[in-house]
């Protein structure tokens, strides 16, 4: 049996001013799993982690890092984790290596081990030539490498990672997105917030979901999607039509003379909408989802009772 | 099915008091190199006007004064003047060091650590000793250029300035804790810790004042550090008792390490 990476129960927190920020919330992270923290601003995300990583005190409520209770051993749990927050926290006048070097010594590595796994990380994340140069000479994405290395610089067990992509151009995401699932196949546990759902969908295996302090969802990405009744897709036509066709079955509506858009219900097969297309003369050159899968479920998560109800259960 | 023993990371592997030792060791490398890096802005300045010191009131005026406290004018000024510089550079440099560190948000990377909070402040209190004693240092190879002196006693001289280095480190720190602009770290030195350093017994000696403004005088903490650290120096009875003196000074620095060490277990200005 494997033990959670991580384990929180009742966890609860009320700012000075009165606010609660999360209302007694239970969430479990399988060791080795890929996990989505998602939730509207302000929802309680970045609480939370606050509280994993004590930079938050916590109302009540426990928070174990595989198995380690931080109230009893707050040294072995930190040990364990490794944290990319959402904005930059580090001096912009150290030069890059500096950064890194000095992240390892706060978590007791020797000077060798620091400047070995300094060398290790920034050359896997592209930083290696910028190591003498000081952090604000520093794009926006190389910044947040730069926060993604100094998080790995003693090799935790437990990543996590506060809207790492955050402001970061799409070639640059997609290069963190396969570095980090490498770290995630290698062994690291990852738990992810983000507002790219998309970023969400690919990398993550589960998925909780919070808004007002609660969580609201927390199941398989598979379950999830699972959930969702109707998806809209976008079809592309060969020839312009004048109007949407009539198929017996489908809704297809008419964007433009060469563009449809359909809503396929659970037991609807694609097969058979291409089927019927056919059947009326339509060539398709090209098909997709009109919005992300798992954008349609946030949103309708989030938002009031009867619209996901609506989405979700028809 | 038997488990199997995790990989330990590097971190993992180490014991809680090597790790505290390499995280301490880090912290005051980190603040060295910071008041290095900027040296125009840490060294240099208080060189520059400890020289017009000896110069102006040590030579120009101070060949005037004649003898005070059994002493010439310019050997009298000289432990008040070193003792000036590593107050303000101990205080300061812990203030700004660790204010920014607040104000960067990298002090982050320290609270999620696993470094203990009393390794925390000893880190930053090392570095402004370590600043403090560097001008400390350099005011007093300034001061061999203007007078001759030999160190009567090299215990209590380095035991006075070291106390005294930790005392204001403690105090830049406290500042720091409850400063939220950067002109909150500028109020103290300047409406607390400048009154108090000139009217502590470094220009002149408390004799010279008449008697309520001398009792007055013995409420002041810098009187107690400048006058034992001239006895240090010169072997020369001061205004106040040097027993005392450490006494007091030691007190302080256990009152204001617990406060200091309070306020971090708090975590006041720092964790939400």
């Amino acid at each position: 049996m494997t033990t959670a990476a991580l384990s929180i129960a009742g966890l609860k927190k009320v700012y000075a001013d009165g606010f609660t920020a999360l209302r007694g919330i239970d969430l479990e992270v399988k060791e080795g799993d890929f996990f989505a923290l998602l939730g509207p601003n302000g929802a309680g995300k970045s609480t939370t982690i606050g509280i994993i990583c004590s930079l938050v005190r916590k109302t009540e409520g426990a928070v174990k890092i595989f198995g380690i209770d931080v109230d009893k051993d707050f040294a072995a749990a930190k040990r364990l984790i490794g944290v990319v927050p959402q904005e930059f926290n580090f001096s912009i006048f150290e030069k890059v290596g500096d950064i890194v070097e000095v992240q390892a010594g706060f978590y007791g590595l020797s000077i060798r081990e620091g400047a070995v796994n300094t060398e290790k990380y920034l050359k896997r994340l592209g930083l290696w030539d910028k190591r003498n140069a000081q952090a604000r000479h520093l794009s926006g994405g190389m910044k947040r490498r730069l926060m993604i290395a100094r998080a790995l610089v003693h090799e935790p067990r437990l990543l996590i990672l506060d809207e790492p992509t955050a402001g970061v151009d799409i070639e640059i995401r997609r290069s963190m997105w396969a570095f980090l699932e490498e770290m995630n196949k290698a062994g690291t546990t990852i738990i992810l917030t983000t507002h790219y759902l998309e970023e969400a969908e690919s990398l993550c295996r589960n998925i909780a979901i919070i808004d007002h302090g609660e969580i609201v969802e927390n199941t398989s990405m598979r379950a999830l999607l699972g959930q969702l009744t109707t998806e809209t897709f976008v079809v592309d036509l060969a020839e312009p039509v004048a109007a949407a066709p009539e198929v017996p079955g489908f809704a297809f509506r008419k964007v433009d003379a060469q563009c449809l858009e359909l809503d396929l219900t659970r037991g609807q097969h694609l097969n058979a909408a291409f089927a019927a297309l056919d059947s009326a003369g339509l060539k398709v050159t090209s098909l997709r989802n009109k919005s992300n899968r798992l954008e349609q479920l946030f949103v309708s998560l989030t938002a009031s009772e009867g619209s996901a109800e609506t989405l979700i259960h028809g | 099915m038997a488990e199997s023993t995790p990989h330990l990371s590097p971190a993992e592997a180490k014991s809680t008091l090597s790790a505290d030792w390499v995280a301490f060791r880090t912290i005051v490398i980190k603040e060295i190199r910071r008041f290095l890096r900027i040296w125009p802005q840490t060294l240099v300045p208080p060189a520059i006007s400890m020289v017009l010191y000896f110069l102006i009131f040590g030579t120009f005026i101070g060949s005037r004064v004649g003898q005070m406290g059994g002493l010439d004018y310019m050997a009298f000024i000289v432990p008040g003047l070193i003792m000036m510089s590593v107050i303000t550079n101990a205080y300061s440099n812990v203030a700004s060091s660790f204010y920014s560190t607040k104000f960067q948000r990298s002090i982050e990377t320290m609270l999620v650590a696993p470094i203990p909070n009393g390794v925390i402040l000893a880190g930053f209190v090392a570095g402004g000793v370590a600043r403090g004693l560097c001008v400390g240092a350099i005011v007093t190879i300034m001061a061999g250029f203007f007078v001759d002196f030999t160190i009567h006693s090299f215990a209590l001289t380095v035991g006075m300035i070291l106390m005294t280095a930790v005392l204001f480190s403690l105090g830049g720190f406290i500042n720091a804790v409850f400063a939220d602009k950067f002109d909150d770290i500028s109020i103290i030195p300047a409406f607390v810790l400048t009154p108090l350093t000139y009217l502590g017994g470094v220009f002149y000696s408390l004799d010279l004042l008449p008697d309520f403004w001398r009792t007055v005088s013995y409420f002041n903490p810098i009187v107690y550090m400048v006058s034992s650290f001239r006895y240090g120096i010169f072997g020369v009875s001061g205004d106040v008792p040097v027993y005392l003196s450490v006494a007091a000074i030691g007190g302080f620095v256990v009152l204001f390490w617990t406060i200091s060490l309070v306020l971090l277990n708090r975590g006041t200005g720092i964790r939400a």
